[in-house]
């Protein structure tokens, strides 16, 4: 296996003011390997888009703090960086594409400078030579007559073309790495899966590692090579998508799964979670998913359960596992022990 | 088989438009000659991509928006021909559930008068013991706790806005309820309890659903018939598992292959259909058969043929004059599985 080009650890991302605290992610831990798709899932309110923007620090501090953990990009600690530092690597070595391709395209700037920017402050070319690699950029994104688009304001293109141009803008670096938050929530679906493919496409041309936000299961099954499923801000499941579908540990995994209506069967009734997801600020005694979970014991009442981890590898958040983990980690270590001799 | 009790009959709604401040007077053709029926206690579905006029339809339906021709026959009575003092009554039948539950509740009524208001205004149920047996039966049915009736909308999630939306919507006892995008604006988990929460109502109140939607999961799990729209015309009409074994037009093909599958196994397996570019603008929309820039069957008499409804098979309708008659697609299983 290659080396991880980014290394999530203990990731604890708390929004602190006068009155309370929200520990809006606490404890996020995974690897990103190059050119694989990493899919973080939830609900809203489950951290998952606060998690992505703690990696770019991009979140308003105060009242968002990071308390804890580390952001290892190729080996180097994230949180550790200067402004200076960071801006290097911002748009440049991981690039972002954002859900609202309205909104986040500046309205009165045309979309070729706009993709030429960040080519002339990260790469130093001239103004003509980026606009030059904006058009070869809307080109290979799929925009028809990009000679002529690139001159365009975002207005006058469509929803599934500005996602585009966000993407021609992320891609003008040739990140390492591409964090994608829902990037296709606000499109129609036979313009998502036009999107899609293209990430696809760019992803094995590129060997771009993507970090992929979504609450579209599908969306998940299409695109990720492995899943971290978020639940009130800290993860519950990390598992390859194979096995996460077919076998997945944690209660709320698995209801999350029957909770989604397929256009492959019909199922009579749709396995629903009770209840709403928990406030997060104040913290929790015992289990978070507790009130909602429908395989509840005395012990997640009270006990937090920590996270274990599976064969596989795999991780889990639900005392279920317990016993499995102790198992695996035997097998493990007997198998380290035999390797050592 | 009994009367439909509903019936929309080559309905049309036109709206002028400028191009520009000063530019050419156009009009966008948002609903353009749609034609369907709903029966008693049937949950028919209409489904579309934005910009396909299936919202547009929707208050076509419910009289709050006035069409330019066509007809809407709701239980023998043309809604577009009745004064207001007819609507009036016509509405106790006929109730809408709203896409958004932050902006369709008003903030400043309480869960009570927002669920009870429609009894105010038709003079119903004015005994309280009747009343409040009523309330009781209504928000037990709906999932609403006793507890929220003093609370306002601010106070609540998503979801249990929605169920209050649905207990106002079906405090009158309607027979057919219009649900424009009822759980698009909500989370998976909550989703599903609100799916089924409509398909228990259904059932017990012998509801008629018109349900208007983009999500074809969601009408597979809860329609037993559905319409799909392209650029303000029906496409295609069919019994729900017909169209999802067997779609008979060109762009059904392609909406059902680009949505994801919740299975990675079935995924990996799949090709998609990759519709190529966007909707056309509906100012402007193509000559002939409106889908044959995209489509890939396309022959030469579609840019000039309009297509419309053909009969596939029984009870199975489509605008299309290549699709069904292809003797074998090569790539039936692309949706098929």
């Amino acid at each position: 296996m290659s080396e991880p080009v980014l290394s999530v650890r203990g990731l604890r991302t708390h929004f602190i003011t006068r009155e309370r605290t929200v520990k809006a992610v606490d404890g996020v831990t995974y690897d990103l390997h190059p050119g694989k798709t990493l899919a973080v899932v939830g609900e809203s309110g489950s951290g998952k888009s606060v998690h992505a923007l703690s990696i770019l620090r991009l979140l308003p501090e105060p009242p968002a703090k990071v308390v804890g953990g580390e952001i290892l990009f190729q080996g180097q600690d994230l949180l550790k960086m200067n402004h200076e530092q960071m801006r290097k690597i911002r748009g440049n070595r991981i690039a972002m594409i954002f859900q609202e391709p309205m909104t986040s395209l500046n309205p009165v700037i045309r979309v070729g400078e706009q993709i030429a920017e960040a080519i002339v402050l990260h790469q130093g070319l001239t103004q003509e030579k980026a606009m030059a690699k904006a058009v070869d950029l809307l080109k290979k994104v799929g925009i028809p007559h990009p000679e002529e688009r690139v001159h365009d304001y975002p207005h006058q293109f469509s929803g599934g073309m500005r996602q585009r141009a966000m993407i021609a803008i992320a891609l003008s670096c040739e990140p390492d790495v591409l964090i994608a938050d829902e990037p296709t929530t606000a499109l129609d679906v036979t313009i998502q899966a036009q999107i899609l493919e293209l990430m696809k496409d760019l992803q094995r041309e590129y060997h771009m590692a993507i970090v992929l936000i979504t609450h579209n299961i599908g969306v998940v099954a299409e695109m990720a090579d492995d899943v971290v499923v978020m639940y009130a801000g800290r993860p519950v499941e990390h598992a390859s998508v194979n096995e996460l579908f077919k076998n997945p540990k944690h209660p709320y995994t698995k209801g999350l799964l029957g909770s989604v209506p397929s256009i492959y069967e019909r199922k009579e009734r749709l396995e629903a979670i009770s209840g709403q997801p928990p406030d997060l600020s104040g913290g929790f005694v015992g289990c978070p998913f507790e009130p909602r979970c429908g395989c509840a014991q005395a012990r997640c009442k009270t006990e937090d359960p920590p996270q274990f981890h599976l064969a596989g590898p795999r991780m889990s958040n639900c005392w279920e596992n317990e016993k499995e983990a102790e198992q695996s980690s035997h097998r493990h270590q007997g198998e380290k022990t035999g390797a050592s001799k | 088989m009994s009367a439909p009790l509903l019936e929309v009959k080559n309905l049309k709604k036109h709206f002028d438009a400028r191009k520009g401040m000063f530019g050419e007077k156009t009009t966008v053709k948002a609903v353009d000659g749609v034609s369907f029926s709903v029966m008693p206690q049937e949950s028919f579905a209409v489904v579309g991509e934005s910009g396909c006029g299936k919202t547009t339809l929707g208050k076509l339906v419910l009289a709050l928006e006035k069409s330019t021709d066509g007809s809407v026959v709701f239980d023998g009575k043309d809604v577009s021909k009745m004064n207001s003092a007819e609507l009036k009554k016509m509405r106790r039948e006929m109730q809408v559930i709203f896409q958004d539950p932050y902006s369709s509740l008003n903030p400043r009524m309480t869960v009570e008068d927002i669920i009870t208001e429609p009894w105010v205004i038709h003079d119903m149920h004015k005994d309280p013991a009747e009343r409040a047996k009523k309330l009781a039966k209504l928000l037990d049915d709906c999932g609403i706790a006793k507890s929220y009736l003093p609370r306002h909308p601010h106070e609540f999630s998503g979801g249990q806005r929605q169920r209050v939306g649905i207990a106002r919507a079906l405090s009158l006892d309607p027979k057919l309820v219009v649900a424009d995008e009822p759980v698009s604006a909500l989370d998976v988990s909550i989703q599903a309890q609100i799916l089924n929460l409509l398909k228990d109502l259904q059932k017990e109140r012998k509801l008629a659903y018109l349900f208007i939607s983009h999500d074809f999961s969601v009408v597979r799990h809860l329609c037993t018939r559905i319409a799909v729209m392209y650029l303000g015309r029906v496409v295609e009409t069919a019994d729900s598992e017909t169209l999802f074994n067997d779609p008979q037009h060109p762009y059904t093909e392609a909406l059902l292959s680009a949505v994801p599958v919740p299975d990675p196994s079935i995924e990996k397996r799949r090709k998609r259909i990759i519709l190529s570019g966007d909707v056309p603008s509906p100012l402007k929309p193509p000559s002939g058969c409106r889908f044959h820039p995209r489509c890939r069957y396309m022959k030469e008499t579609c840019k000039t043929n309009d297509q419309v409804l053909i009969t596939a098979k029984s009870g199975h309708e489509t605008a299309c004059e290549v699709l069904p008659f292809k003797d074998k697609r090569s790539d039936a299983a692309l949706v098929a599985l």
